[in-house]
């Protein structure tokens, strides 16, 4: 019969149930071990001021190896360039610009604002002056013959 | 947008900078690598803007002008600006970056919620806040200085102030102290303070110091502007300033490091200042002490004649050559050595134009092909198989007494050793010394002989001798 359902079976299923109801039961209870243990290493949770730390560190030591390996003679466009990438400043430029002043005009968003647009006309002279300059004096090196 | 996502987008264009950076390990991936860099700052941008979106229409239309405005000031400036003015806009441009940095912590502190920090500020993004505009601000102002002296809209004399070591010490001690007041308080009176204190710091750093060390100045300067933007990186938790500071940071130093070893003088001497004075030499007999001990003098023909006949001239070029424009009539001159069946190279040393690096673009705006021109360690052991050593709007570089007199104030500076070619022919205005205000010495060796006049007049009749 179709309905009929063998006992053992069902006993069988039951019990892979229950293991696997405990197993997972005792992996959570490792992973908070673990996690604890990971907190007791770390002293808690980390902040990620951390990992931006981390991230600048890392920047640094990339820096320094890049720059290294630099040509003299190209290092008047490495200026130049560096100039022109340091003015992503104008992502903080952009997020002051777009300050919501409100109906009423709350003052400090207004300051905001006004410094934002100072710094985003400031930042964007350097990205073009940067970039394009850069693009200028590159394209006269050129090789023999 | 995500957070998540815009922040992944923010690293993206961190890693496109270092290619940009990467990319000027040698000539030919240079613009591959400039245009990753325009990639780069067009996805921070971007995602600026979506993550973000400006509060209605008037602010798209505010930063659209924003944008437009600098960038038509900045593309102008960009294609019209002289090869040899590169350290004056150069200058210039680091000073925008660092008012940039002191407006921008401004906004974040006149309107937090806007750069996600919290109401009331947390203190750690205070203290990154008022660095990124201490630094900025000292950046801004010593910026403004150096591009004055370097445009000549001010002496290139040291200017030292009595006192000045103190009254540094004691402004610096002010700026610690506003810091720390600004971090527990986030008083605006005392932000704006920390800005005035670092903005008269600027200016203080960098007036004492003279012409000769602009190179090095220039590189510190381009080091300050990165580590500006590191501090308002950490406070916007923006991983694509955090990553460009740290890069333009260690830039910087570097380049400072190295421009400090091509003059022999230690950083610390460098800030001090006081070193290096005018450009211009005093011309004969117009009053500068003038050496009595005798000199081979030489005409254009008699160069002509030296030159056709060489196998190997070794073209030293200084700042000199550029202030003269001399440039083009060299690279015709180098034609001609060619055509007469010898070969050319240029030398160039470290130091040898007004920022890092500069003398090799004026040779490559003259036509110059770059694998012709070698940098110091590369090329002073061929002074030795050289007929010429041709010496043009340069002195100091030149000068042996950095070998043998330890008493010479150039001492233990690095050298080319154009002594060791077969003749000397040295392009010089009058027996002025260098800009260290030190007398050569190469002038008087045997196999030396002095070309006087305007660099750029001499080298075209040495040409018409040579045609």
């Amino acid at each position: 019969m179709a309905n009929e359902i063998d006992p053992v079976a069902l006993q069988h299923l039951h019990d892979a149930v229950t293991a696997a109801k405990q197993a997972a039961q005792n992996a959570e209870t490792y992973a908070d071990q673990l996690a604890g243990s990971g907190h007791a290493l770390s002293g808690g949770v980390i902040d990620p001021i951390i990992f931006r730390l981390a991230i600048f560190a890392l920047a640094v030591v990339v820096g320094y190896y890049v720059v290294w390996s630099v040509k003299p003679a190209l290092h008047t466009p490495l200026m130049s360039v560096t100039n022109a990438i340091s003015s992503v400043i104008v992502v903080g430029a952009l997020l002051s610009a777009s300050v919501g002043v409100g109906a009423h005009g709350d003052p400090g968003a207004v300051a905001a604002k006004i410094f934002g647009f100072i710094a985003l006309v400031l930042a964007s002279v350097n990205i073009f002056g940067g970039f394009l300059v850069t693009e200028r004096m590159l394209a006269m090196y050129k090789k023999k013959g | 947008m995500n957070a998540n996502i815009a922040a992944v987008l923010y690293l993206v264009s961190g890693l496109l900078f270092i290619f940009a950076l990467r990319g000027l390990s040698s000539p030919e991936t240079s613009r591959r690598g400039n245009r990753a860099g325009m990639i780069g700052m067009a996805i921070a941008i971007i995602t600026t803007l979506f993550y973000q979106p400006p509060a209605g229409g008037v602010s798209f239309l505010i930063i659209f002008a924003g944008i437009a405005i600098g960038g038509g000031i900045g593309a102008w400036r960009a294609r019209t600006i002289q090869m040899t003015a590169m350290p004056q806009l150069v200058a210039l441009f680091h000073a925008l970056v660092g008012l940039a940095a002191v407006l921008v912590a401004a906004a974040a502190l006149h309107a937090p919620r806007a750069f996600g920090l919290g109401s009331p500020i947390h203190t750690s993004s205070l203290v990154e806040m008022s660095l990124g505009a201490a630094i900025g601000a000292l950046t801004f102002t010593g910026s403004v200085i150096a591009f004055l002296k370097l445009d000549g809209r001010m002496s290139g004399k040291p200017i030292m102030l009595p006192h000045r070591h103190l009254i540094n010490i004691a402004l610096g001690v002010l700026l610690l102290l506003f810091v720390i007041a600004f971090s527990t308080t986030a008083n605006h009176i005392v932000f704006w303070a920390i800005a005035v204190v670092s903005f008269a710091l600027g200016v203080l750093l960098i007036v004492p110091i003279g012409g000769a060390d602009m190179p090095v100045v220039i590189s510190m300067l381009n080091s300050y502007s990165g580590w500006a933007a590191v501090g308002i990186g950490f406070t916007l938790s923006n991983l694509a300033l955090i990553i460009t500071g740290a890069l333009v940071g260690s830039s910087g130093a570097i380049l400072s490091y190295i421009m400090c070893k091509g003059m022999n003088r230690s950083f610390i001497s460098v800030i001090l200042g006081g070193f290096g004075g005018e450009v211009a030499a005093p011309a004969p007999g117009a009053g500068g002490h003038v050496e009595d001990r005798p000199v081979k003098q030489g005409t254009p023909e008699e160069a002509a004649k030296l030159l056709k006949a060489a196998k190997l001239v070794i073209i030293v070029p200084g700042y000199g050559m550029a202030v003269a424009q001399a440039q083009h009539a060299l690279r015709e001159m180098a034609d001609q050595i060619k055509k007469a069946g010898g070969e050319v190279k240029y030398a160039i040393h470290p130091v040898a134009g007004r920022m890092p690096g500069h003398m090799n673009v004026l040779l490559a705006e003259a036509n110059v092909p770059y694998d012709e021109v070698f940098e110091l360690e590369e090329i002073n052991d061929d002074f030795k198989k050289a007929d010429v050593a041709f010496v043009i709007g340069a002195n100091d570089v030149t000068n042996p007494a950095a070998k043998t007199d330890p008493k010479s104030p150039i001492y233990g500076m690095p050298v080319l050793d154009v002594e060791d070619a077969k003749t000397v022919l040295f392009i010089k205005r009058g027996m002025g010394s260098g800009y260290a205000g030190v007398e050569n010495e190469l002038f008087f060796r045997p196999n030396t002989t002095m070309l006087f006049g305007d660099a750029k007049k001499v080298v075209e009749s040495v040409l018409r001798a040579m045609e």
